[in-house]
């Protein structure tokens, strides 16, 4: 658990970050959302002491951040950037065992845990450990950045715009991969986005930056129904609020037993995925069925549009 | 596959100046003794026919391969091959016109000879910039040419000839010479080494710094090497006169002491210079990353910036290396003595051989000083920063 306590950032006369206390819980995705300049990159450096606070302080699992030379601090917190940030002199498999290497770990541990990470970030060992990173897509570098970040088995990894220079369908992959590797390893991650699509996607609980302030930090669907102030509100989006929050369920969550004509859905599919599939089909409802195709009970516009309002 | 029959511009320039060069030029002079002017000799009144006629031949065939037939690496093979045979031609030249057990006369290759090496030079440069060879390659060209030249020295095929005639009189001090040059110059590298590239790592930490140290910097590089030689001498002088244990190291207003200073002070700018463009082309997400991944100032210097910034800050050293060679062929103007004094010397004396005695050997080192770092920075460029 990371804990956030009163911690600002002044660089002269200029507030960066304003005395922002949150609580992030263990094995969760958080998303940070702010236009640019919110003081939310600031914030996150602040966690690994990229930045060191001016007032205020860390505890992580109880532990003040301070208690140890900084650089000991971040060889134990993950940290992946934009643009990936991979050493261009050193191969695939070099840059993984970074953390790995610094810490002093045996030539053999490292090894396994390399070819474990290419393994979990769909990349074979044999063709990519040896290659260089000038000679990988922009995902396949992006992705090796997360594993090397992964490498030394983190409890916290901290992420700054990771998706930020790749495009949307490379991103929406990256985004769908970071979910299964957060469940796979139980990592404990605090995101930083300016995306709010993106914060909704992968963010368990969001907080939501202006000016150097967390103006909320809640769970999504209550961002959405319970903003905070009006700014809130403008950030999370007031147009298409209502698609949004539909697209915080899924439709295996709501499926009931029974079955009713209509397209057949993925059960892991939104309810906003749901709902233009069924509009498409000019039908009434539509068929849930697992990953295996096996069904999971049916679902009418009338329940999905249920969950489209706040209560 | 059809191919348009087209003729070699460039070859058709050296296939001009070669045959100019043999027609109207002296292949080689032949003097009565050391410092008389000599007389012009063309290539059928220096060698006996059939090693004329041989010579001849094998020029033609740079001409057909130089105007355009064949591919670059034939050109290259045929330039080399014509670079061999002229050059063998003037050695045997000199063996031919010097009468038996006769010291004193003097063969040296002539304006026509050194016209028809240089247009042969050209075509095989011009023929290796076309094949692009790989860094090894380079160097390995480089040791080939090196062994076949010291095959013919060791073998005494030139010794006829008047430079080697002054080698064989200066010998011994021509070793003792060598070696003060190259100590010289790869002294003041290293000195300066030691000073620029913290430097240069200082002035791409402090931006503030950099403006004002490449500026001072810059302007010594504006000083004239003699003038800097000069302004050098009253400073030391007074030192060594005013402390007794700088003069007991050597250190006085002429000799070593100001040479080596002059050569560190030049060499600084590019050394800095290159160490600051380097180390700023380093991704800055890379330093990022290593930083906050837990790596220590001194551990992001080491093993990402400094290898990153690696071949800028080593193209950087082989400017200094070439410009140092040659520049201390003039610090023997101050009495540090080096191969220039050969140089300085041989004016003196208006003996033109003594003078290419010093200044061959320093061409060709800093030529091959400037081919082995090429390759070096080349083969550690090959990674895109």
């Amino acid at each position: 658990m990371i804990r956030i306590e009163n911690l600002s950032k002044q660089y002269g006369a200029t507030t960066v970050v304003d005395a922002v206390s949150m609580e992030v819980e263990r094995n969760t995705i958080t998303v940070i959302v702010g236009t640019s300049g919110s003081g939310k990159s600031t914030l996150l450096r602040m966690i690994n002491r990229l930045v060191e606070p001016s007032s205020g302080r860390v505890l992580i699992d109880g532990k003040d951040t301070r208690s140890e030379p900084a650089h000991l601090l971040r060889r134990r917190i993950g940290y992946a950037i934009q643009g990936h940030g991979l050493f261009p002199h050193r191969t695939v498999a070099q840059n993984i065992a970074t953390v790995p290497h610094l810490l002093g770990w045996s030539e053999l541990r490292i090894g396994a845990r390399v070819a474990e990470l290419l393994r979990a970030f769909q990349l074979d060992p044999a063709e990519y450990a040896g290659k260089y990173p000038h000679q990988l897509s922009g995902g396949q570098q992006q992705r090796v950045g997360v594993a090397r970040a992964l490498a030394a088995e983190p409890s916290v990894l901290l992420m700054d715009e990771p998706f930020g220079a790749l495009d949307p369908i490379i991103r929406s992959k990256a985004q769908d991969d970071l979910l299964d590797i957060q469940r796979r390893f139980g990592t404990t991650i605090v995101l930083v986005t300016h995306d709010i699509d993106e914060a909704f996607r992968l963010g368990q609980r969001v907080a939501v930056m202006s000016q150097g302030r967390v103006l909320q930090y809640d769970r999504p669907a209550a961002l959405l129904t319970r903003p905070a102030d009006s700014l809130v509100a403008r950030m999370t989006g007031l147009a298409d609020r209502a698609l949004r929050l539909l697209s915080l369920t899924t439709a295996g969550q709501i499926a009931t037993p029974g079955s009713a004509g209509g397209p057949t859905i993925a059960a892991s599919a939104s309810l906003r995925d749901a709902l233009s599939e069924i509009l498409w089909h000019g039908a009434e409802s539509a068929q849930v069925v697992d990953e295996r195709g096996a069904p999971r009970g049916s679902l009418t516009v009338a329940a999905i549009l249920a969950h489209g309002r706040p209560e | 596959m059809r191919r348009a029959a087209r003729i070699d511009r460039l070859g058709v320039l050296l296939t001009v100046a070669g045959a100019a060069a043999l027609a109207f030029l002296p292949f080689v002079v032949f003097k009565h003794n050391r410092i008389l002017p000599g007389d012009p000799l063309g290539l059928f009144a220096a060698l006996p026919a059939p090693a004329a006629y041989a010579c001849v031949a094998t020029l033609i065939l740079a001409v057909v391969t130089a105007l355009g037939v064949g591919h670059a690496k034939t050109r290259f093979i045929v330039a080399l091959v014509g670079i061999a045979v002229v050059a063998f031609a003037i050695a045997m030249a000199g063996t031919a016109l010097t009468p038996p057990g006769n010291r004193v006369v003097r063969v040296a290759p002539g304006a026509g000879g050194w016209l028809l090496l240089a247009t042969l030079v050209l075509m095989a440069t011009d023929a290796l910039t076309r094949l692009r060879p790989r860094p090894l390659t380079r160097v390995l060209l480089l040791v080939l040419c090196a062994v076949a030249a010291g095959f013919a020295l060791g073998h005494g095929v030139f010794d006829q000839l008047s430079i080697m005639r002054e080698y064989a009189v200066n010998a011994g001090r021509f070793a003792r010479e060598l070696h003060v040059h190259l100590w010289l110059a790869l002294g003041s590298l290293g000195a300066a080494l030691i000073i620029a590239l913290p430097l240069g790592i200082l002035c791409h930490r402090v931006p503030r710094l950099r403006a004002g140290t490449l500026g001072a910097l810059n302007m010594i590089q504006t000083i004239p090497s003699i003038a800097l030689f000069g302004i050098l001498m009253a400073p030391l002088a007074a030192l060594a006169a005013a402390v007794p244990l700088a003069a007991q190291l050597g250190i006085r207003g002429i000799g070593a002491a100001p040479a080596v200073i002059a050569l560190f002070l030049y060499s600084l700018l590019p050394i800095v210079a290159n160490t600051v463009v380097g180390l700023k082309r380093v991704s800055s997400a890379a330093v990022e990353a290593a930083r906050g991944m837990g790596m220590t100032p001194g551990q992001v210097l080491a093993r990402i910036e400094l290898p990153l910034a690696l071949p800028v800050i080593l193209s950087g050293v082989r400017i200094v290396l070439v410009q140092n060679i040659g520049m201390v062929t003039i610090a023997a103007l101050i009495g540090a003595g080096g191969l220039g004094a050969f140089v300085f010397q041989g004016i003196g004396q208006t003996a033109i051989d003594l003078v290419l005695l010093g200044a061959i050997p320093t061409v060709a080192m800093a030529f091959a000083a400037s081919v082995l770092l090429d390759a070096l920075v080349e083969t550690l460029d090959r990674i895109p920063p």
